[in-house]
């Protein structure tokens, strides 16, 4: 800390009475009990807003399939679309999780120190970046490059039949967002396991090179086994960002309802939680169920999201506390 | 004993393995080089085209006009969406700031006990939280209680999306002061708030500012919870009761309008939103890596651990 010296004269040693203190104390337990109090409003006001539409769906909200806002014929079932967040932030885990270990790896083991900085600014910088710019970027460019390159190879080598690659190629799918949302993902799984790696103490690194181990056989044997459940934490907070993820997703996902939204193929439009609320809030009346429905949509999401990101924390809390242990013992 | 054969054998055996583990190790290491590679093409192909495509779109009267007729020839300006990003930062960091910082003083100079564990926990959860839900829960609280879209709801959802992220980086600085200015503060007899207001704050300011700026960044880019809070809007802002315009909201409205001048602006719009959000992000990491601030940790997106 800099050597600047704090001028006593400013500070009045009797300054108030002893309220003063208790005073602020208390205004800032407010202040921390505000985020408390916000988690909970968010849950009562999700919970009033979508009752109209458990009361009259019932749990078939969670399962059915229909999507149907007209007037009288009102009905409304979420499944394709809890599915279609799944899916696509399953695909996208699958893609993003190797890149991001690997570069963790390289930025932790590899890198040349004078690289290190540098590069990890990069990796976050992707981060930094506002999700609409990676949805405007995925539609009109990368869109294009993904269907030619990659899924019309895909569909012409398996052809209709095979089922997950069925329907022509038009780069406005559930594959393109899936890739999208995984490259957005990338710098918050890389830039954690970067950390948990770091925390692997160079004993453990350094026994295994005194048995003759390649830098890849280090990797394996000494910081896999000693940061696995973190690395499993950084994963999981990895999925509750690409299962909240909205813009791109919307952007990219082609926009299907009811039951053709049931991600069967990778090449055909889906539609996930995020994407259906940013997509019909506009056009929904809150005179029916339409509104209500949404809200209701926001709750399943609300709490898919808040379970995995309480897992999340849990594991990397206890990795990065367990370390921090075992450096001071 | 080993016989000159078998030792031979060893050897053979043992540059054979020896070999192909070397294999193995360059091989992991140019894949693992690669995946640094494949995340950072995206991050260069996103820039160079947000540049390329966007530079073409600016103009002063791009920056300052309204938007003109949708589908007509004039195009317009994107003024009311930088006006309203604006806007919309200052109105949620004079929420979001002060709550932030209390909060992190309480979780720094008084959380180490169990109700402080808890709070730093939720605190940890809500900067992860998907924004779409805040986004609809400020709709479903102000908007439908209020009965219109407006700059306070707007600013009601931002400002939940700063304050985890201030209230953690606020945290971590405070606790970087050395435990021995406070001791030393103590020992003279000065009260508690005085010793964390006058001398500690003051010590922990660069890292509070580093926070602050990247909540702003974030909240900059932040398009979900605009949707269902200040709507979009052509004009120029008409009071806090009514809807205004925000550049990402332009963005997306003008990027799903079939005509070739909208998308033009949506990429103009875009790197005027990129220069912002970057370069808050740049410049702060710049500073906290030429001054102070050595072993805070900060991420980008401000989700902390």
């Amino acid at each position: 800390m800099g050597g600047k010296i704090v001028s006593m004269m400013r500070i009045p040693l009797k300054s108030g009475s002893r309220f003063v203190d208790k005073f602020f104390k208390i205004g800032a337990a407010m202040a921390a009990t505000y985020v408390l109090a916000i988690i909970l409003l968010i849950v009562v006001n999700l919970i009033s807003g979508s009752a109209p539409v458990w009361q009259k769906e019932g749990l078939g909200f969670l399962t059915g399939s229909n999507w149907n806002s007209e007037e009288g014929r009102e009905s409304y079932g979420a499944a394709p679309y809890i599915l279609g967040t799944f899916v696509t932030a399953g695909i996208a885990m699958a893609i993003g999780v190797p890149i991001s270990i690997g570069i963790a790896m390289f930025l932790s083991e590899l890198a040349p120190k004078i690289m290190r900085t540098p590069l990890s600014l990069i990796i976050e910088l992707l981060a930094a970046v506002p999700s609409v710019i990676y949805g405007l970027w995925g539609l009109f460019v990368f869109r294009l490059y993904l269907k030619d390159w990659v899924e019309t190879p895909l569909h012409n080598m398996f052809g209709d039949n095979s089922v997950i690659f069925a329907g022509a190629p038009f780069g406005l799918d559930i594959f393109t967002a899936s890739v999208v949302l995984a490259i957005m993902i990338i710098p918050t799984i890389s830039t954690i396991s970067r950390e948990i790696m770091l925390a692997v103490p160079n004993s453990q690194r350094e026994a295994a090179y005194m048995l003759g181990a390649t830098k890849w056989e280090v990797f394996r044997l000494a910081v896999i086994p000693y940061s696995k459940s973190g690395l499993i934490g950084a994963a999981i907070l990895g999925l509750g960002r690409a299962v909240g993820e909205t813009m791109a997703v919307t952007m990219l996902i082609g926009n299907s309802t009811g039951a053709a939204a049931f991600p069967t193929s990778l090449f055909q439009p889906g539609q996930t939680m995020s994407s259906i609320m940013a997509n019909e809030f506009a056009e929904a009346s809150q005179a029916g169920l339409h509104m209500s429905a949404l809200i209701g949509i926001g709750l399943i999401l609300f709490v898919v999201a808040f379970g995995i990101n309480i897992v999340a924390h849990l594991l990397v809390a206890r990795v990065i506390k367990s370390h921090e242990g075992a450096v001071q013992a | 004993m080993i016989t000159v054969e078998q030792r031979a054998e060893f050897r053979k055996h043992f540059r054979y393995n020896v070999g192909r583990r070397l294999v193995i190790d360059k091989i992991v290491k140019g894949v693992v080089f690669g995946c640094v590679i494949l995340a950072i093409v995206p991050l260069g192909s996103i820039l160079v085209e947000v540049i390329t495509n966007g530079s073409a779109a600016l103009s002063i009267e791009f920056l300052t006009q309204i938007p003109g007729a949708v589908g007509s020839a004039d195009a317009g300006g994107i003024g009311p969406a930088i006006q309203g990003t604006i806007v919309l930062i200052g109105m949620s960091s004079l929420i979001g700031v002060p709550v932030g910082v209390m909060g992190g003083i309480f979780l720094s100079e008084y959380g180490d006990n169990r109700y402080g564990r808890t709070v730093r926990f939720f605190n940890d959860v809500l900067a992860e939280f998907p924004t779409i839900v805040i986004g609809i829960f400020a709709f479903v609280m102000i908007v439908l209680t209020l009965g219109n879209f407006s700059v306070w709801a707007g600013t009601f959802a931002l400002s939940i999306i700063m304050l985890p992220i201030i209230t953690r980086t606020t945290e971590e600085s405070l606790k970087l002061v050395p435990i021995t200015y406070r001791e030393a503060a103590f020992a003279l007899g000065i009260k508690r708030w005085a010793v964390i207001t006058k001398i500690i704050l003051s010590q922990a300011k660069n890292g509070m500012v580093t926070g602050i700026l990247l909540a702003v960044a974030r909240i900059a880019g932040e398009t979900a919870p605009l949707i269902f809070t200040i709507l979009g809007s052509s004009q120029f802002m008409d009071g806090f009761n009514g809807p205004i315009d925000a550049l990402p909201l332009r963005i997306w409205r003008l990027s799903s309008l079939p005509y070739d001048n909208a998308v033009a602006q949506g990429w103009g719009a875009a790197l005027v939103l990129i220069l912002m959000v970057l370069s808050i992000n740049i410049g702060v990491r710049y500073i906290v890596l030429r001054k102070k601030g050595r072993g805070l940790k900060l991420r980008m997106r401000g989700g902390a651990l």
